[in-house]
């Protein structure tokens, strides 16, 4: 005999809320929300309109540039940020590499809508960052809201972007963005929060405002944290993008989704892997401008 | 002259979410574990009063946890006080605006820290003009200002080199010239020099008195070290557990230690080389003997009389008499007082 057989009906079945009562539940919020969306909907859009105009925009600027131009130019920015020969000569053959199989379009799309949403979490990110670290109230209030956003499938909240905004540009964006801030937010507030007691205190002593205290002190000693933030950012940005195909951002992601879809093997691999290149980019430049930034603690007195 | 002393008059710090509240327990004589047991809460200061003089260095002096860093830290109001007052210039600093601590913090005060607190991100002339940086002097002016102090503290030439790289000696004399360079007519230093080794140690105190003599800022000196204490304070005040248990020009301490705490203290000093004549000669006038400064130490003393083949000699002030001082006062104060916990403790 079970023991769910002895148990009284209440214990062994879970006492749920009705079917039909259920089914209203849930139809009433859709429908809340889809009212809201239908009032609101067109407001919310011309709010994200300019960020549109300017996604637009670098997409086709990099899309439009002469490729040799922009192989160029992405050479000298790798250069810049991470002073590696080795890294521009890899840089320039991935892309080489990548325009001679066809997806140089793509690649451009790709990087457009990964800057455009990196800028977007840097420019968001960074003082929401700063706020936290001041207060803890703030703290606590944002930090369990970062952890839904990091931990809740990204096609749940997919519904209610697609809902509002429809499909294109910008929703692809956005959802690349819920999904890719949270470490700039997390590791901005942890770098401020970690920097030496002694060091604010001496800042006090002198006599530091509170803007002083964080512009010349908290946040240059927060910045090898805060990279590593702006750098997680990234990574995160382009694992987005074959998510955010789903719901109309173009580029290489779109044509891992066909892929799926059509079960092209090689179409899928080819994509999948001009993706990796990018991040490879992206995390060695990223991580070696950071490394630099710390130039000041690698010579230590013997 | 402007006064640049500094008085603390009835200073309480009781450490805890409620420290006010149990203000009235502490004056009414709580001790400290008392405190701590019942309530949660740490007893910091008690009834702290010093009148630190003008343009000296005044010690403080206790173990650790004998309350000195807290008690400095109330005098640019790092620490915010239970109850009392902090005079300056006639004016409480634990009263004053955030706007008016700000500035008070950055003209009138500098500090400099046991463990440096220099900005690692910051090349030593850039920690150097931090200060000044602060109150809004121009670049300029501010690099001119930081090179004319790291200069005088001895650090020509190590301008563009990050803290890091740099020895723990030649760190804090980038927060001693950080500190210089604020031009402020109080300087604090919280065991500023006990991080260092010895002869590092030594160095940086002939620094301080060097600068001591020409710049006669008000300076609170925070150590634990007796010999540092006795070489460098005017005044020193010593700290146990709180409480204010002695203060004293140093030459009283040695003497007349107030109790067995203090006697504790300076056991092992070494008296023939740190009490000085004037502090232990007679009235009279009436003897032989060669003139003595009345600041040379007894083995300096002993040494001339030695030579001079006499026992007694007159101790002078600027060349004028003021007392004298016998070959057996000389020895006999050599010897602790009698009564001292130590001396019993040899029977």
């Amino acid at each position: 005999m079970a023991l769910s057989d002895s148990l009284p009906k209440v214990l062994t079945k879970f006492p749920e809320m009705g079917r039909a009562d259920l089914r209203d539940f849930k139809k009433g919020i859709d429908e809340t929300f889809r009212s809201f969306t239908r009032t609101y909907g067109e407001g919310i859009e011309d709010f994200f309109y300019p960020l549109k105009i300017f996604m637009v925009w670098f997409e086709k600027l990099l899309v439009g540039t002469p490729w040799p131009l922009m192989i160029i130019v992405l050479a000298i920015l790798v250069y810049i940020g991470s002073r590696s020969w080795g890294l521009v000569v890899g840089t320039i053959a991935s892309l080489l590499l990548i325009g001679y199989l066809g997806m140089w379009t793509d690649t451009m799309k790709t990087l457009a809508l990964v800057s455009v949403s990196t800028f977007v979490c840097i420019a968001i990110g960074i003082p929401l960052g700063i706020l936290m670290s001041k207060s803890n109230r703030v703290q606590a209030v944002i930090v369990p809201i970062l952890d839904i956003m990091q931990t809740i499938p990204a096609f749940v909240y997919l519904i209610p972007v697609l809902m509002l905004l429809g499909i294109g540009k910008v929703p692809g964006l956005i959802a690349v963005c819920i999904y890719a801030i949270p470490p700039v937010v997390r590791l901005t507030n942890l770098g401020i929060r970690l920097v030496d007691k002694d060091v604010l205190e001496a800042a006090d002593a002198f006599g530091a405002s509170p803007r002083q205290k964080m512009f010349s002190v908290q946040l240059p000693l927060a910045l090898p944290n805060l990279f590593a933030g702006v750098n997680q950012t990234i990574m995160m940005a382009l694992a987005m993008v074959v998510v955010a195909s789903l719901i109309g951002a173009q580029g290489l992601g779109s044509n891992v989704l066909k892929a799926v879809n059509n079960q092209y093997l090689t179409l899928g691999f080819m994509n999948g892997l001009a993706i990796v290149a990018i991040a490879i980019v992206f995390d060695r430049v990223s991580q070696k401008f950071g490394q630099r930034l710390q130039k000041h603690s690698e010579v230590v007195h013997g | 002259m402007d006064d640049h002393g500094i008085e603390v008059k009835n200073l309480y710090k009781i450490f805890g979410p409620h420290g006010e509240r149990y203000l009235d327990a502490v004056k009414n004589g709580m001790s400290k574990d008392e405190l701590n047991a019942k309530h949660g809460h740490v007893l910091g200061l008690k009834d702290i009063s010093i009148n630190m003089p003008s343009a000296k260095i005044q010690v403080i002096m206790g173990l650790s946890g004998s309350g000195k860093s807290t008690m400095i830290r109330h005098i640019n109001r790092l620490i915010e006080p239970t109850a009392g007052e902090v005079l300056y210039q006639g004016e409480d600093v634990c009263k004053m605006s955030k706007a008016d601590l700000q500035e008070f913090r950055r003209h009138k005060t500098a500090m400099v820290f046991q463990k440096f607190a220099l900005l690692p991100h910051r090349t030593v002339i850039d920690n150097t003009l931090f200060g000044i940086e602060l109150q809004g002097v121009s670049r300029g002016e501010s690099e001119e200002r930081a090179k004319h102090w790291l200069k005088r503290v001895g650090l020509d030439g190590f301008e563009d080199y990050y803290p890091n790289q740099l020895s723990g000696g030649m760190q804090q004399r980038v927060g001693l010239a950080r500190a210089l360079t604020n031009d402020a007519d109080i300087l604090l230093m919280d065991e500023a020099f006990s991080a260092l080794d010895p002869l590092i140690r030594m160095d940086m105190q002939t620094i301080l008195l060097e600068l001591q003599e020409e710049l006669h800022k008000t300076i609170v000196f925070i150590t634990h070290d007796l010999d540092e204490a006795l070489r460098l304070g005017d005044r020193i005040a010593i700290l146990r557990d709180g409480i204010m248990v002695q203060q004293d020009d140093p030459q009283q301490i040695l003497l007349n230690p107030a109790d067995d705490y203090v006697s504790d203290f300076i056991k092992d000093i070494n008296r023939v080389r740190v009490l000085e004549i004037g502090s232990i000669m007679n009235k009279s006038k009436s003897v032989k003997g060669p003139k003595i400064e009345r600041n040379v130490v007894i083995e300096d003393a002993l040494q001339i009389l030695m030579n001079s083949k006499t026992t007694s000699a007159i101790v002078t002030q600027n060349d004028k008499a003021i007392g004298s001082i016998t070959l057996d006062k000389l020895i006999a104060s050599i010897a602790r007082k009698q009564g001292s916990a130590n001396e019993q403790a040899y029977k």
